[in-house]
């Protein structure tokens, strides 16, 4: 059974955190002698009660393979695989539900759209826009299918601080423009991107425009039909649910048009020695036996974030990063990375004599994990003229007391240090 | 000059003395500072064991059947986790090298940075270090 929770918010529409962090054990735990400060919610974020729960019950009440089965646990478990379906589709306002495609996660589904669109639209001397800051997951399927159909990559600029230069839109986003692929939210910066603009511009010179939500979908409420986007793609990982599960939202329209990504059972309609037909959507992406109860465990993770709201989250993570850059900034010798005006919780700095990996290791020793290193963004790092950064990521369930703890933490290894 | 084993153990007495971690750490940073760099014109590809988080560079020299080891890093602690291996390791006859096993690090509570940031942990210098002196070895043979 599956547990809502009513009594996340306080009366006054505040998040109840004494209360949240009851849902999350892992976060009470000693690390090395210290309580635990977890600031790696960029890479992934912990998991509340009721969605081990969620994956708990599958397992131990509903297991069957799903779609085809008559008996009663297949009807079940296809049940509630496909109301995760349903769940999503209002999640990021899809118009349909066939339009939800289930991956690995926001690389596979970029990989899909590459391999199936991609390949059937792009040919030699096409562009492919993507921004300066993209993660390796939406740079490197580019690069693969820019070698494969003579296509070109182009890339959007930004400024010191971490904002996409607007006045460059046009020059870059041209006639010759057959896809944009931009992140929404930046994982090394934070910086939240005008992708409803960059789409709107993509549209108007006749492109297809991929938005990679990695990032995105914990932080901002995301409406796809109202961002005008034609793939988004995103991790249930890093929205408080299971590893090893992602969505491809993409419009039914372009869905249809495309090639199938891999084949084998699920996806098909007829098959003969000779050939086969292809199933309907969403189905035709979806070879072979999905990872069913991850995917039942994805609807927990957006029931729980639901009954938070996007607005308190959001509310209450900018007081975070508030108060974190406020304590940063005063630091000796630190450089803030990704000061941009619009961004979330997620905040990227370096000392010029303290290399990002010594400081990861003394933080961990004080409790503290952070992400130090390239972050899987190593051209947006030459961009910056720096190796790596130290990046903290905070996430609703952390506190004030947590950054208190994180910045001395970074005193206590200055002064090992210098 | 002490045997490898003998120099491990003196490293191994040497961190006892330790009681906090911070100790630890503020002695492996002294290490790196105090190394010397290699040369600039060593700093090349082929001598990086490259990780995801920092760099390692690793040179050497045979002589009189004994493997003399160089190395850098751009980070800290690395830097004097190198310099640990150094002490244990340069100057020993190679067929010594290529068979040792190096039972200090996880004596001196350093078994963290084994495997650490994927390839340039010292699991793998120690491995570079070792295929150093096997190379050398079959060179006299």
């Amino acid at each position: 059974m599956i547990t809502i929770n009513t009594d996340l918010l306080t009366t006054d529409g505040t998040l109840n955190i004494e209360r949240i962090r009851e849902d999350f054990p892992i976060l009470h735990q000693e690390v090395n002698g210290k309580p635990l400060v977890y600031f790696d919610n960029a890479a992934t974020t912990q998991k509340p009660i009721q969605v081990v729960e969620a994956l708990t019950a599958y397992y131990l009440n509903d297991n069957a393979n799903i779609h085809r089965g008559i008996h009663t646990l297949a009807e079940r478990a296809t049940a509630a695989f496909e109301a995760t379906r349903d769940s999503v589709k209002t999640f990021i306002n899809a118009n349909e539900r066939e339009e939800i495609i289930f991956t690995r996660g926001t690389t596979e589904g970029i990989n899909l759209v590459a391999s199936t669109w991609g390949i059937t639209n792009l040919k030699a001397g096409d562009e492919i826009v993507v921004s300066a800051m993209e993660h390796h997951s939406n740079m490197v399927p580019w690069h693969m299918l820019a070698q494969r159909t003579k296509a070109v990559v182009k890339i959007l600029p930004m400024n010191d601080a971490g904002e996409l230069l607007p006045e460059a839109f046009d020059t870059i986003i041209t006639s010759k423009t057959k896809l944009l692929a931009c992140v929404h939210v930046s994982n090394t910066l934070g910086s939240i991107n005008p992708v409803k603009q960059l789409i709107a511009k993509a549209h108007a010179v006749g492109a297809v425009a991929l938005i990679d939500g990695a990032q995105a979908v914990s932080h901002l409420d995301i409406d796809v039909q109202d961002l005008d986007a034609d793939f988004y793609a995103f991790s249930a990982h890093k929205l408080y649910g299971p590893t090893g599960v992602g969505v491809l939202y993409g419009k039914r329209a372009i869905l249809e048009a495309m090639p199938p990504y891999q084949g084998g059972g699920e996806m098909i309609s007829e098959v003969t020695y000779e050939g086969c037909t292809y199933n309907e959507l969403p189905y035709k992406f979806e070879a072979g036996t999905p990872n069913i109860a991850d995917v039942v465990a994805l609807k927990a993770a957006i029931d729980y974030v639901n009954s938070i709201g996007k607005a308190a989250i959001r509310a209450y993570e900018h007081e975070l990063l508030d108060y974190a850059v406020s304590k940063l900034k005063n630091i000796e010798g630190i450089r803030l990375i990704g000061t941009a005006k619009d961004k979330v919780s997620v905040q990227s700095f370096v000392f010029a004599d303290i290399h990002h990996q010594d400081l990861g290791i003394i933080l961990d020793k004080e409790g503290v994990a952070i992400r130090t290193g390239h972050h899987c963004t190593q051209p947006l790092m030459g961009r910056l003229g720096v190796t790596g950064t130290s990046r903290a990521s905070f996430a609703f369930y952390n506190t004030k007391e947590e950054i208190d703890q994180f910045i001395a933490a970074i005193h206590k290894a200055i002064k090992l240090f210098r | 000059m002490a045997t490898i084993n003998e120099i491990q153990d003196q490293i191994i007495e040497d961190f006892d003395l330790f009681d906090e971690w911070d100790e630890k750490y503020a002695y492996i940073i002294d290490l790196g500072k105090k190394l010397p760099g290699i040369d600039a014109k060593y700093k090349i590809e082929a001598n990086i064991i490259k990780g995801c988080q920092s760099l390692v560079w690793m040179v050497s020299t045979y002589k009189d059947g004994k493997v003399y080891f160089e190395g850098e890093s751009d980070a800290i602690i690395v830097k004097g986790l190198v310099a640990l291996l150094l002490k244990v390791l340069s100057g020993q006859p190679a067929e010594d090298i290529a068979k040792s096993d190096m039972y200090f690090i996880d004596k001196i509570g350093m078994q963290q940075h084994l495997s650490m940031t994927r390839s340039n942990g010292l699991a793998s210098m120690v491995k570079q270090m070792k295929m150093h002196a096997i190379a050398y070895q079959s060179k006299t043979v």
